[in-house]
């Protein structure tokens, strides 16, 4: 049974309460390298916001019509990670077609979406949490959003810290990585607030 | 336990990957159909109707208009640049390598890397109209040694005109696993003014799609289409000392070179100096016509030097890398007054060595000349 949430809760929730990002931690690969330029992070953020949307309800599509149904949930893994790589290439195509420098900025990162671990995190979370397809397209589109919003805090944040006199050994990486726990424990601060399980 | 229950899973991930497969071929094909677009070349002096799509080098081919490209559109050779006056999008990481401030600055593109999405304008030199594609049939195949090959194309009634030095694009038809007809780049070493026939040296490349195919497949009396001429790569008209270093089958464009030079007097008008580099006897070829050339012209000198002479032989040259030669003649032999001009041909990496030594002995970098087909 799905749980009862209101489905715009549960929208909310996932921007703020639990991001994806900073309560769970997922998707840190591209958040950090990606975070030094404001411009590609608003890109990656609308890439990643379209491909969690449309892998949420799909893969929400083929769990619950195929797979339980065959009873083959032990393959959700496989076909998770099919469909997402499957929709990524597709994005890829329409991004070259549409906005051809987007498709450059993003570069490498947006086949790198594929193996984005808030991707497959947020199917996973949807199963676990057996939203139902109206949840599963809120939470999905939200955690999408919330990544965005992670990311363009993130690198604003790091225009300024560039500025400042970070300790050699601190620098990059080094520094992002604290300033990511700080987020992270702001964000806490909500925690709990809206449930979403 | 029903025995189709093993058949499900396999089953249900077969036919999701057909779908999405399905799906991305059906993406692809609508979303990647750019139509008819048009290149516009040199404002207007030429106009191409083309299909959009494709990358703009093998458009251009397709139309007619060559482009040098000694890699073959693989982006590794930076040979294929256009001016682009319309707006193509910023440099890719893939150019940058091969442009300068000054080129970008020009929006001057490698065409292999620009893919045609709508009408573009572009400018290419007028003599690039000149490059044409040339079918011939092979006249005969000679073993040089055991890896480099002697092939004569016979043009039939079709004149080229090239400038001993110039390379062409030798193509071969798609065979056991190669799908596609392949070309690349090879000089000329027949002399420019035999003008129906163009000769060429290919040694074996392990692994390498054109020279396994003319090693193990090409007949004499088989139709081949080359194209070109291309490169500027050819001697300069000074009077400068020229000193010229190959290997391998870097003969070819000196062969050229020399048996032009035979007819235009080029040996009483300046000295040169032609270093050639192998590993083995056996790796050596045309000793005989280069040291008749040497006795008869009291201005050439060949040099051809073993970097691993086998014992026991009677080898009369030199011994070393080619390179220490090089750098001991440089020092010794050849006169440090009269400027002089270098002129390469060979691997990559002995066209670096060569290029540091050359250096080194205070040759201007200017005056060095060499093809880098990698």
């Amino acid at each position: 049974m799905s749980p009862e949430i209101n489905p715009l809760a549960l929208f909310v929730a996932s921007i703020f309460t639990s991001n994806i990002l900073l309560a769970n931690f997922l998707g840190m690969c591209s958040f950090i390298s990606i975070s030094k330029d404001m411009k590609s992070s608003n890109g990656l953020g609308l890439a990643v916001t379209l491909v969690l949307f449309v892998t949420a309800g799909m893969n929400w599509v083929v769990y619950n019509l195929v797979l339980v149904p065959l009873g083959l949930e032990y393959l959700r893994y496989i076909i998770f990670i099919v469909v997402i790589a499957s929709i990524v290439q597709i994005i890829e195509m329409i991004i070259d077609r549409v906005s051809p420098r987007l498709y450059i900025t993003l570069g490498i990162f947006l086949p790198l979406i594929t193996v984005n671990c808030a991707i497959l995190g947020v199917s996973l979370f949807m199963e676990i949490r057996q939203y139902s397809f109206v949840q599963s397209l809120t939470y999905g589109l939200g955690s999408g959003l919330g990544w965005w919003l992670a990311i363009m805090l993130l690198a604003a944040i790091r225009r300024r810290v560039e500025k400042a006199p970070v300790p050699a050994g601190l620098k990059g990486p080094g520094i992002t990585v604290i300033t990511i726990g700080f987020m992270a424990m702001a964000f806490i601060g909500f925690g709990g607030m809206l449930p979403v399980q | 336990m029903d025995p189709t229950a093993f058949l499900v899973a396999p089953l249900v991930i077969a036919g999701m990957s057909a779908g999405l497969a399905a799906l991305i071929s059906i993406t692809d094909r609508y979303v990647n159909d750019y139509g008819d677009v048009v290149i516009d070349i040199n404002q207007g002096s030429k106009k191409l109707d083309v299909k959009g799509g494709a990358n703009m080098l093998v458009t251009l081919a397709e139309s007619g208009i060559y482009i040098p490209s000694a890699c073959g559109g693989r982006g590794s050779c930076g040979e294929c640049k256009v001016k682009v006056n319309s707006d193509v999008g910023p440099h890719l990481p893939t150019e940058l390598p091969y442009l300068d401030e000054k080129q970008m600055e020009q929006n001057i593109r490698l065409s292999c890397q620009i893919k045609l999405k709508a009408d573009v304008g572009i400018e290419v030199p007028e003599y690039l109209f000149n490059i044409k594609k040339y079918s011939g049939t092979v006249e005969s195949i000679r073993d040089l040694t055991h890896d480099i090959k002697e092939v004569y194309v016979n043009l039939g009634d079709e004149e080229v005109s090239f400038r001993a030095g110039q390379y062409g694009q030798f193509e071969v038809p798609p065979y056991d696993k190669i799908k596609e007809r392949t070309q690349r780049a090879y000089s000329m070493s027949s002399k420019p003014s035999d003008k129906n026939h163009l000769e060429f040296l290919i040694r074996l490349v392990p692994g390498g799609i054109v020279t396994t195919y003319v090693h193990e497949r090409l007949k004499e009396g088989e139709k081949i289409n080359i194209v070109g001429p291309f490169g500027d790569f050819y001697v300069r008209d000074t009077e400068a000392t020229m000193i010229c270093v190959a290997g391998g089958s870097g003969m070819a464009p000196f062969k050229s070179i020399f048996y032009q030079g035979v007819e235009n007097g080029l040996f009483e008008k300046r000295d040169i100096w032609y270093f050639f580099g192998a590993r083995t006897e056996k790796d050596m070829f045309y000793l005989d016509e280069l040291r008749e050339l040497d006795s008869k012209y009291e201005r050439f000198h060949f040099v051809p030097a073993l970097s691993e002479p086998e014992p026991g032989t009677d080898w009369q040259g030199a011994t070393g890398l080619i390179t220490e030669v090089l750098d001991n003649y440089l020092k010794e032999k050849i006169s440090t007054e009269t400027p002089k001009e270098g002129y390469l041909c060979g691997s990559p990496g002995m066209l670096d060595a060569c290029m540091s030594v050359m250096r080194d002995n205070d040759m201007a970098e200017e005056a060095i000349y060499f093809d880098k087909f990698a």
